[in-house]
């Protein structure tokens, strides 16, 4: 089954229950997960990247188009990850962030015409040489976005992307990651009801 | 301004000239002899010169580079494992270690007579006599790198793990997993190149140490030659001062060479800096690496630990062994009667020790505190920092004789404990400084705001609250002053005039003798001092803050 199903996922902390999920999230569709802080949406999303830490005791399973990867490390999960910031990496250009996303290999050519390609795609041709500093916070966003779609994910984990963003900006950025990712089941967690979109649970299962 | 608030405005200047004042006139009467006499063209003419350049060179260079190898893959292959937390459990406390007592200790596990011999002898070497083997003080230099790598990794280790928070390293590390990256790799494409800019300084005082220190190359290090810092040494103290020229022009082609390395790294620096964009750019994960990286760096981050621990407790041994013939893997029995003959002289040289330890890490903790106070008052990032590090960087062997000679022309002292732990002071001062800048930089600064729109002074804010949050750092740098005074040899050494006992001069002084039961108790109280301070530091915030929860939290992270 293709998309990214939350097979009767639970998370407790010393007995007490932080996460009680069960959804199937098909390609294109997406699923807001919210709640205030400490509602333990930080944990659901460690878990569906597989960083939780230890103490946390899981159930449940994760399948990712039929895979499931519930005990696979993050680096074989194929889910891409994108931060209320962007977290681009200030040593490298715009460019070697883009390629440091890029699957490996392909000539150095070839790889730099996808970078390229990709960042006409997001109205920024021509930036692969800038320094991601001089670069504004729409700019940034949408650089981390090909960054994360670059490296081909088979579903996208979004942890309050637009927080940072200022109102005219958010609505523009929200439109272009739902955009970029409508082959892929996303799964949205914010405390936001304005960035909420598709269904809306809380991390507890319930309607918020 | 009150005469308090006006001293903690005027600190800076006061670190920064008490730092370069001292240094500058040392440098200049090291330096001045090596101009008048003939002490080049003798430095030229003495047969050991290349050999021991390039025993400076090679030790300096190869032990920094291995160390700080070692560092990397420690935090780039096994942070946030369970094999991590532990090893930093084991190693952190190995920073307040002495060199000395490292080196003697490791001198007692490898040397052809020593534990891992006795070990391993005669079933399976057959020996029966300790062998005829140069494994210590190999001409090579190869204990005395090992000895420096296994000393320098804590200390290399301590100093990243402060950096990682700035290094936004944890997201980091995540954003390159969900990319698909191993774990070596993505650290060394995202965390690297900040971690690594922060860990410049740290680097090359390490470097400059390596080559230029006295203690660990006598106990380790080759004889004929030694390294050029133990020549020097031996020059500089020669009673009959004929050699003071030599000594002179020697120390400053030591501090050259210092430049010369510091300026050899910078380009392979410059050189390497292109490669990691380059690779990011390659999109390779590197997911292979990482299984036989992570069982080097365990391998290797054991091996320093078992080296210094075993070494250790091999002192420990010592210091109580009765009989202890060459194949017995454990002394015949254990007793009392070093530790009862040698208490006196011990008791004396530990109370010297230790008075020393507390004045000069008392006076670096003050220094410390009002510069830190002053920058927070004027709300601008002090420019003298640079400066904290000159006393690490610089050759100790290069301005140490200068300042004896001032010592002794302008205060007339021939060696006192008070010029000594004045000398110390320039030494612990940046020990001090690392240690507690990062968390005094980073208290709450709310609180003070909160307090500040009570009406609260600053001097009050200082007293009341900013200290008293600050107790755990504060007295964990004091118990770093303590370790890093305690472990002072060159210092001890020539500003004592030979009149100043510490037990670093004197377990140095005994090690080129045979009497192993001495050098394990000697080495042993050098390690037992600096542990107490950290014992003390650890557990009077936990007595003072026992109903404070948020106090012990904090602790606790920190």
């Amino acid at each position: 089954m293709s998309g990214l199903t939350l097979d009767r996922l639970a998370i407790d902390l010393a007995g007490k229950p932080l996460v009680r999920l069960s959804a199937h999230v098909a390609p294109g569709e997406v699923l807001t997960v919210m709640g205030p802080s400490g509602s333990g949406k930080s944990t659901l999303l460690a878990a569906l990247i597989g960083a939780l830490p230890p103490g946390f005791h899981l159930s449940g399973r994760l399948l990712l188009n039929g895979r499931d990867v519930t005990a696979l490390p993050t680096q074989d999960r194929r889910i891409g990850l994108m931060f209320q910031d962007d977290v681009l990496f200030p040593h490298l250009s715009v460019a070697q962030n883009l390629g440091f996303g890029l699957r490996p290999g392909g000539t150095r050519a070839n790889r730099l015409a996808r970078i390229g390609a990709m960042l006409d795609r997001i109205g920024l041709a021509g930036f692969g040489p800038r320094d991601p500093a001089t670069l504004s916070g729409g700019q940034r966003a949408r650089v981390a976005l090909a960054r994360t779609l670059l490296a081909e994910p088979e579903a996208l984990l979004l942890d309050e992307p637009f927080s940072r963003l200022d109102q005219g900006l958010r609505a523009e950025i929200r439109e272009m990651v739902f955009d970029m990712a409508r082959t892929l089941p996303v799964i949205l967690v914010t405390h936001d009801p304005e960035d909420a979109r598709g269904r809306v649970v809380t991390p507890l299962g319930d309607r918020p | 301004m009150s005469p308090a608030a006006r001293l903690v405005t005027l600190s800076p200047w006061a670190l920064g000239l008490g730092l370069t004042l001292p240094i500058a006139a040392g440098l200049a009467g090291t330096i001045a002899p090596a101009l008048r006499g003939q002490g080049f063209a003798a430095l030229a003419d003495w047969p050991g010169l290349p050999g021991a350049v390039a025993l400076s060179l090679g030790t300096g260079l190869v032990s920094t580079l291995v160390a700080l190898a070692v560092t990397l893959l420690l935090i780039g292959c096994l942070q946030g494992t369970a094999g991590f937390a532990l090893l930093r459990r084991v190693l952190s406390p190995l920073l307040a270690l002495p060199h000395a007592a490292a080196a003697l200790g490791l001198a007692f596990l490898i040397a052809p007579s020593g534990w891992i011999a006795r070990a391993l002898s005669p079933w399976a070497t057959g020996w029966s006599q300790p062998p005829d083997l140069l494994i210590l003080n190999d001409p090579l230099g190869l204990a005395l790198t090992a000895g420096l790598i296994a000393k320098e990794v804590p200390f290399l280790l301590l100093m990243a793990l402060a950096a990682l928070p700035q290094a936004d390293a944890p997201r980091r590390a995540r954003i390159a997993a969900s990319l698909g990256y191993g774990r070596a790799m993505g650290f060394a494409l995202t965390t690297l190149p900040a971690l690594y800019r922060a860990l410049r300084l740290p680097v090359f005082a390490v470097l400059a140490y390596g080559m230029t220190n006295v203690d660990m190359a006598a106990i380790l290090g080759p004889s004929l030659p030694p390294t050029l810092a133990v020549q020097i040494t031996d020059w500089m103290t020669d009673p009959g001062l004929a050699h003071l020229p030599t000594a002179a022009a020697a120390a400053l082609l030591q501090l050259a060479l210092v430049a010369a390395a510091i300026a050899l790294w910078c380009l392979a620096e410059r050189g390497l800096a292109p490669a990691l964009p380059a690779l990011a750019l390659r999109g390779m994960r590197g997911r292979t690496l990482d299984p036989a990286l992570a069982a080097l760096t365990k391998a290797l981050g054991g091996a320093i630990a078992f080296g210094l621990f075993a070494g250790l407790a091999g002192l420990a041994l010592w210091s109580f062994a009765g009989l202890w013939q060459f194949p017995d893997a454990l002394p015949d029995s254990l007793t009392l009667k070093t530790w009862a003959k040698a208490a006196p002289d011990l008791a004396a040289t530990s109370l010297t020790t230790l008075a020393i330890a507390c004045a000069a890490s008392l006076a670096a903790l003050a220094l410390t505190l009002a510069v830190l106070e002053a920058e927070a008052r004027r709300a601008r990032p002090l420019r003298i920092e640079p400066l904290i590090y000159l006393p690490l960087i610089l050759p100790q062997i290069a301005f140490l004789p200068g300042l004896q000679v001032l010592a002794l022309t302008l205060l007339g002292a021939k060696g006192n404990a008070a010029i000594v732990a004045v000398a110390h002071l320039l030494f612990v001062l940046p020990y001090v400084w690392l240690s507690l800048a990062p968390a005094y930089r980073g208290w709450d600064s709310r609180i003070g705001l909160a307090a500040a729109s009570l009406g609260t002074s600053p001097a009050r804010i200082f007293w009341t609250l900013r200290l008293p949050m600050l107790l755990a750092p504060v007295l964990t740098a004091l118990a770093v002053g303590v370790a890093v005074s305690v472990g002072q040899y060159l210092p001890s050494l020539m500003l004592g005039g030979g009149r100043v006992e510490t037990l670093t001069t004197e377990a140095l002084a005994l090690a080129s003798g045979g009497n192993r039961r001495l050098i394990g108790a000697t080495a042993l109280l050098q390690m037992v001092l600096p542990a107490m301070a950290f014992a003390l530091a650890l557990a009077l915030p936990r007595l003072v803050y026992a109903n404070r929860r948020a106090m012990l939290a904090r602790q606790e992270a920190g």
